[in-house]
């Protein structure tokens, strides 16, 4: 078996806003061993007496050498992503172990058809593998299907109109909510049978699929992929409760 | 003690009894699975025990309920870091259906509807810690939490419960599951915070 994973300290360097509710934070972690797209980190803090809480965040990027990049989205009544957002300060230390989960992940040598189907904060460990695609020159197709409440509520919302024009071979298809955007094509609602089919591929390309976001969200996505009549092996979940 | 995180205090501590280290309570049921919810009529659902010499016990959705009946109340823990106290269970106990079953195998691995698979010492299933469970809170077990029917495994890591259970094969070598070939521990003791391989 592997060796233990270590904890080790980093320091926040860069904290960007991404809605009202979520901010990702860049990280200096000395040390750190790289990871795929998909995987994602334990993070520890420790109180001066000693009191400690560690919650699993996905990395949102591929690492830039020591640097990596998650996103928190705040958790009302929270323990930790409220300290995360409003607190933590550029310097500080928190304590890091990972890379962890080898089952959600992209590879970059894979070269099949990728479908992302994000639901809210689901789109985090989904934008590191859309950021991977681009590192790697990979031509892998990719199709982003990304669910969000209101156009405020789209993370990465500027990367993402950039990458829709220029990375060649993503497709980005928005469903909202509760409201969508002036020009949007429909009214708001939950993403059904019509949009997986419009974004995402037929079973027969053997797409691999890849969904995560709330419960719900995952179900019915995950169910309406399989009635579809894509294998089950080939569609990848990821489900997010609240972790404080 | 780790390294102090400026500014961070956690939540206000209390008296009550202690979770295992890095845990945090939750109240509600979190689902985590790796892919999608299979759905398992009960007129084709079996239970099976498969022994080492491939000897094989069988029990039907209606042979399996009429079993004697357990309701075990138990805290669990999932490696994601939530717990959850005093969770309401009706299954039958792996003791009843390990019962009469002729082994000499000291590992056991779950298989589920779905092909998930997940590893645990067979001494681990017996002594009244382990059941097939089908009913949560009063009610039939929902698809997403691993209904019809699910292993309850409450003094490990909540992984090793396998949902949607299909059977057990009874082996002499340990083989490893699903999730202790992605990089999570063999045996998941939330006590001793067996997370990840190398805990």
């Amino acid at each position: 078996m592997s060796a233990a994973l270590t904890w080790r300290v980093a320091r926040l360097v860069e904290r960007r806003v991404e809605t009202p509710t979520a901010q990702t934070l860049v990280l200096d972690a000395p040390g750190w061993p790289g990871h795929l797209p998909g995987q994602h980190l334990d993070v520890r803090l420790t109180a001066e007496d000693g009191y400690q809480a560690a919650r699993s965040y996905s990395l949102a990027a591929p690492a830039e050498g020591d640097r990596i990049a998650l996103t928190v989205q705040r958790v009302p009544d929270g323990e930790v992503s409220p300290y995360l957002i409003d607190v933590y300060a550029p310097g500080d230390p928190v304590e890091v172990r990972g890379p962890v989960g080898g089952w959600f992940v992209w590879r970059p040598e894979q070269d099949t058809p990728v479908l992302l189907a994000a639901g809210g904060s689901g789109v985090v460990p989904l934008m590191a593998m859309v950021r991977a695609r681009r590192a790697a020159g990979s031509r892998a197709p990719f199709r982003l299907l990304y669910s969000v409440r209101t156009p405020d509520d789209v993370f990465y919302a500027e990367e993402l109109r950039r990458r829709a024009r220029d990375d060649e071979g993503l497709d980005i298809a928005y469903v909202y909510t509760r409201r969508a955007p002036q020009g949007w094509d429909g009214e708001p609602h939950r993403v059904g049978p019509a949009d997986v089919t419009a974004t995402g591929w037929p079973p027969e390309n053997q797409p691999l699929c890849y969904v995560c976001g709330p419960t719900g969200f995952v179900e019915s996505v995950a169910d309406l992929l399989v009635g579809l009549g894509h294998q089950p092996a080939r569609v990848r979940t990821e489900r997010f409760g609240p972790t404080g | 003690m780790g390294i102090v995180t400026p500014g961070f205090q956690g939540r206000p501590r209390s008296a009550e009894p202690a979770l295992p280290p890095g845990q945090y309570l939750t109240e509600d049921f979190p689902v985590l699975s790796a892919g999608p919810t299979p759905k398992v009529p009960l007129d084709t659902w079996e239970f099976v025990i498969t022994t080492e010499t491939g000897e094989e016990v069988r029990w039907s959705w209606a042979e399996f309920t009429a079993l004697p009946q357990e309701t075990p109340t138990v805290d669990i823990h999932c490696v994601t870091r939530w717990s959850k106290r005093q969770t309401d269970w009706q299954g039958v106990s792996l003791d009843v259906l390990l019962d009469g079953v002729d082994t000499e195998a000291t590992y056991a691995l779950a298989h589920s509807y779905g092909g998930y698979t997940t590893n645990l010492p067979l001494a681990d299933l017996r002594g009244g810690r382990a059941w097939v469970a089908h009913r949560y809170s009063g009610r039939d077990l929902p698809p997403e939490h691993g209904g019809p029917a699910r292993l309850l495994v409450p003094h490990l890591y909540f992984w090793k419960s396998a949902k949607w259970v299909r059977g057990i094969r009874l082996k002499t070598m340990d083989e490893p599951g699903f999730w202790e070939t992605a990089g999570y521990h063999d045996y998941g003791d939330p006590w001793r915070e067996q997370r990840y391989a190398g805990d």
